[in-house]
């Protein structure tokens, strides 16, 4: 395997294996959790590391997905005694775990090689460096290894629990009268997050892990409604934002993590704008018609309200429509436009009057909303 | 102790204490109207969200004059605050996904603009990396005045607007209902507090901007119930930090000044938790026991109704 | 015609409010008389709360116009002296570092304007206004300690120091104690007897004979307006009611 494909197959795993418990994150609206565990797992990383003295040790993994479920019960012990809200909870304690961490980097630095721009940053262009070797067989990037096996973890957490998860996530009472302990399997998923930041920081950077944590989930949220839809769009969409990253990256040539992240925001603006139901420019044309439309009703059954009043001439007037409504002059011209190509509506004298098809329509508009 | 009036006499050092007091007085002031809005981590946000604001206005000038990369990190922060804004105004997302979506994206993009400095000859982007982690020793006497000068600008507007603040944040729509132009003033409150990230980022850096603006107003909201006393406090408290902080890692080798000042600010809030009048845990604790053993001997219910 | 001119507070012409296109409120006509104590009556999503924060502008409508006292310009700028709001006490957060008599001055704000701070003699006016609502023992609580029916106190005090012509009050007896409730609706009448003219979002069918003399019973269009004793009976509160299902059903 040449290095380039190496590096784009382990892009390509970490977002996937990332964007699959990001989904929960995004509906569970925890999304700040990971930015805030993203940060602290470093601290465990730094502790682990002084206990064991090896950068390769298990027991990293293992402190900094402690750490990362610390934190998290930190951050809710803190909020549960109601002296400050839960964002303010957040931001009081991923800063101070984080702060530690890097005050114990920088002042043993010189006998440990951790350093802080590379748990943050990360840099993918690195991992083929290190090698999975087994009985003096090279068998590819270890970062491959590492990333599949998250992978796996994950997707075995959210197919073994999917139906625990799914009611956690949409009805946390129902899941607690159901038997389901919600906080187990809360701190359940928040170990996986914590796990999973573990497993890609090396590759993307503790900070960048939550641009693939909620990116993609995001973006996928836009396209459906559906759980599972929405667990296969994200991972679809985190493996195209790691293919296209690691290109843009390769052009440009500057970092493969930062143009990832990128790319996230790129799929996910574009979705933004023009996804089918959920877009920006399907929401606004949709507004814009059902404004139309809800505009011709109202006009239609204000004339019919003062058909034949003594003030008709005053409410239906061209000229002073417009004040009555405190609509804008151009809007009311459109309807008025489209009322009299549809036979709805005639003009006389500057007046406008219903015709016979306008006041049936009136009518029948009207019925079907307050009818009994 | 000898050391300690060496360090105080020091010129640098006076001009990073100084500095540090008047972000963590700033961001004390701002931090408190942030923190009753329920808006903290937007700070967060935006504070990551000027990385690619620096590195853009590095490439686009040519200038490591911290005024000129700082107002590209107000652009850039601001343009985030505008994506997240839409983000939350047009889809169903909700306003946590939208804010860590962007500001991750927007701190990868300044990390792909950084590497992309790094090609250029001639360029060290040293200077520019100091944004990430915040380095209060390449502090300036020009850099202090001119967060002075905005200090004083951001403190004026508070005094003047401090009625209409108050109430805007209390209830934004009795202000509306009062005929004050709350859109207007929503926007003015929140280009203040960006204002004061931005002027953060070179003493605390864009990750730990957000606990210079969070923990001095939760730690003061603990010892009073009055609105000006908490602002007032939350100053002092920024303000200590900032030169605690600086004293802390000027008198210990290697402890940088921005962690160092977060885990002293972090330390006030602790205190303050813990064992402020009226609302501290120790003390609701204590009283949940007199009130238990109260309750026993006189043989009574907690839930008598009153009347 | 000028002979039989009725003095109208509010005057509501064609006003259509639309949350996502779908009407709240459909093309009302709304005539409220001065000096009345006026209920507004209906289910729940009815639009009720809607149409009072539509008449105090803080709502967009997509149509229509709202006249205070037969004025063309209604502007909230040049109405802030005489309308008064009383928001439900469930729509701030009651954790806000501020006493009792801090938010009673929030009242004055808009007569005062920006810049200028409340004086001596607003603050004894807000002591004045407290005493009113039998709160001036807690002018220096903090609100987070205040029971319901205390918020609510405060709330309508705060008002109080408008001096408005017009009250609007969101469910003034929401979750308000059987005390509070009889004292609010003593100072409502004591209002509306010099004068003024206070609108109520209500919810208790019960008392409504027995606390209003005007009542508006509204389901997304005015089902009925006028005096108690003519427009409040069975059939009418039937037609609001009643028809809820339906009416929403085809709303959409």
């Amino acid at each position: 395997m040449s290095p380039q494909f190496e590096i784009q197959l382990i892009a390509v795993i970490v977002a996937i294996a990332c964007s699959l418990p990001g989904v929960f994150l995004v509906l569970r609206k925890m999304s700040m959790m990971s930015d805030s565990i993203t940060h602290t797992i470093l601290l465990g990383i730094v502790l682990a590391f002084f206990l064991t003295h090896d950068l390769s040790s298990p027991f990293l993994i293992t402190g900094a997905t402690l750490m990362g479920l610390i934190t998290v019960w930190l951050t809710e012990t803190l909020n549960r005694t109601r002296l400050l809200s839960e964002d303010a909870s957040i931001g009081i304690v991923f800063p101070l775990l984080f702060s530690i961490a890097i005050i114990l980097i920088t002042r043993y630095a010189g006998s440990v090689h951790l350093d802080t721009d590379s748990v943050l940053l990360g840099e993918l262009a690195f991992a083929p460096f290190n090698r999975m070797v087994i009985f003096g067989h090279d068998i590819g990037a270890k970062a491959i290894y590492s990333a599949t096996v998250l992978l796996i973890i994950n997707l075995a957490f959210i197919i073994i629990f999917f139906k625990e998860l799914k009611v956690v996530t949409f009805d946390p009472m129902l899941a607690a009268v159901l038997g389901f302990s919600p906080s187990l399997i809360h701190y359940g998923l928040m170990m996986v997050v914590s796990l999973t930041t573990v497993g890609a920081f090396e590759a993307v950077g503790s900070v960048l892990v939550v641009a693939f944590m909620i990116g993609p989930p995001v973006t996928a949220y836009l396209l459906t409604d559906d759980l599972k839809r929405m667990l296969f769009l994200s991972g679809l969409i985190g493996a195209v934002n790691g293919i296209s990253g690691y290109y843009l990256a390769a052009i440009f040539d500057v970092s493969i993590s930062g143009s990832m992240a990128v790319m996230t925001g790129l799929v996910f603006l574009i979705v933004f704008i023009t996804a089918p139901r959920r877009g920006l420019v399907s929401s606004l044309r949709r507004r814009n018609r059902q404004k139309l439309d809800f505009g011709k009703k109202t006009l239609l059954f204000h004339l019919y309200n003062h058909e034949g009043n003594e003030n008709e001439i005053e409410e239906a007037g061209i000229h002073t429509l417009p004040i009555h409504f405190h609509w804008e002059q151009a809007l009311i011209d459109k309807i008025i436009k489209i009322l009299l190509k549809e036979g709805n509506i005639t003009i006389e004298n500057e007046v406008l009057k219903l015709t016979e098809q306008g006041r049936l329509k009136s009518r029948s508009d009207y019925e079907s909303l307050f009818s009994e | 102790m000898e050391n300690l009036i060496y360090i105080f006499k020091d010129y640098t050092f006076q001009t990073v204490a100084l500095g540090s007091m008047i972000l963590g007085l700033i961001s004390g002031v701002l931090g408190s109207f942030a923190v009753l809005r329920k808006q903290s981590l937007l700070g967060d946000g935006v504070s990551h969200a000027a990385l690619p604001g620096v590195v853009m206005a590095f490439v686009l000038t040519g200038s490591k004059d911290t005024q000129i990369l700082l107002l590209g990190a107000l652009i850039s922060g601001l343009m985030a605050t505008l994506f997240i804004i839409s983000i939350v105004k047009h889809t169903r997302i909700k306003f946590d996904s939208a804010l860590a979506l962007v500001m991750s994206v927007f701190f990868g993009c300044g990390l792909v603009l950084l590497t992309y400095v790094q090609k250029i000859p001639d360029s060290n982007q040293a200077g520019l990396k100091r944004f990430i982690f915040g380095q209060a020793s390449t502090l300036l006497k020009k850099d202090v005045y001119f967060m002075l000068i905005c200090g004083v600008i951001l403190l004026t507007f508070v005094v003047l607007f401090w009625k209409e603040f108050k109430l805007y944040i209390f209830d934004p729509e009795y202000a509306k209902s009062l005929g004050f132009p709350t859109y207007k003033l929503n926007l003015l409150l929140s280009l203040m507090i960006v204002m004061t990230i931005i002027i953060g980022l070179q003493t605390v850096g864009v990750i730990l901007m957000s606990a210079m603006l969070i923990a001095p107003a939760v730690a003061a909201r603990q010892w009073t119930n009055r609105l000006w006393i908490m602002v007032m406090l939350s100053a002092l408290f920024g303000a200590i930090s900032g030169i605690g902080g600086t004293a802390a890692s000027s008198l210990a080798e290697k402890l940088p000044t921005g962690p160092a000042t977060v885990v002293f600010i972090s330390g006030i809030v602790i205190v303050s938790v813990l064992f402020a009048p009226g609302r501290g845990i120790v003390q609701k604790m204590m009283h949940r026991k007199n009130l238990k053993l109260f309750l026993k001997t006189e043989g009574g219910d907690t839930n008598v109704p009153t009347i | 015609m000028e002979l039989k001119r009725v003095d109208y507070a509010v005057q509501i012409e064609d006003l259509t409010v639309a949350y996502d296109l779908k009407p709240v409120l459909w093309d009302i006509d709304l005539n409220i008389p001065q000096g009345k104590l006026m209920a507004v009556i209906g289910p729940n999503g009815a639009g009720k709360t809607t149409l009072i924060k539509a008449m105090l502008g803080l709502l967009v409508p997509v149509s229509g116009t709202v006249r205070f006292f037969h004025e063309a310009d209604n502007s909230l700028r040049k109405l802030k002296n005489k309308v008064a709001y009383v928001p439900q006490s469930g729509s701030v957060d009651w954790d806000f570092p501020a006493t009792v008599l801090d938010i009673v001055l929030m009242g004055c704000y808009g007569k005062l304007g920006f810049i200028k701070r409340p004086g001596k003699k607003d603050k004894d006016n807000a002591m004045e206004n407290l005493k009113k609502v039998g709160m001036e023992d807690y002018a220096l609580r903090q609100i987070s300690q205040l029971s319901g029916g205390q918020q609510q106190r405060v709330f309508l005090a705060r008002a109080l120091m408008q001096t408005a012509d017009i009250y609007f009050m969101d469910e003034p007896f929401k979750g308000v104690d059987v005390q509070t409730e009889k004292a609010i609706i003593a100072l409502l009448k004591e209002l509306k007897e010099s004068g003024k003219t206070v609108v109520v979002v209500h919810h208790d069918l019960q008392t409504v004979s027995e606390y209003f003399d005007w009542v508006t019973l509204i389901n997304i269009k005015v089902i009925a307006s006028g005096p108690v004793e003519e427009v409040f009976h069975e059939q009418n509160l039937k037609k609001a009611y009643h028809s809820t299902g339906n009416l929403l059903k085809s709303a959409v």
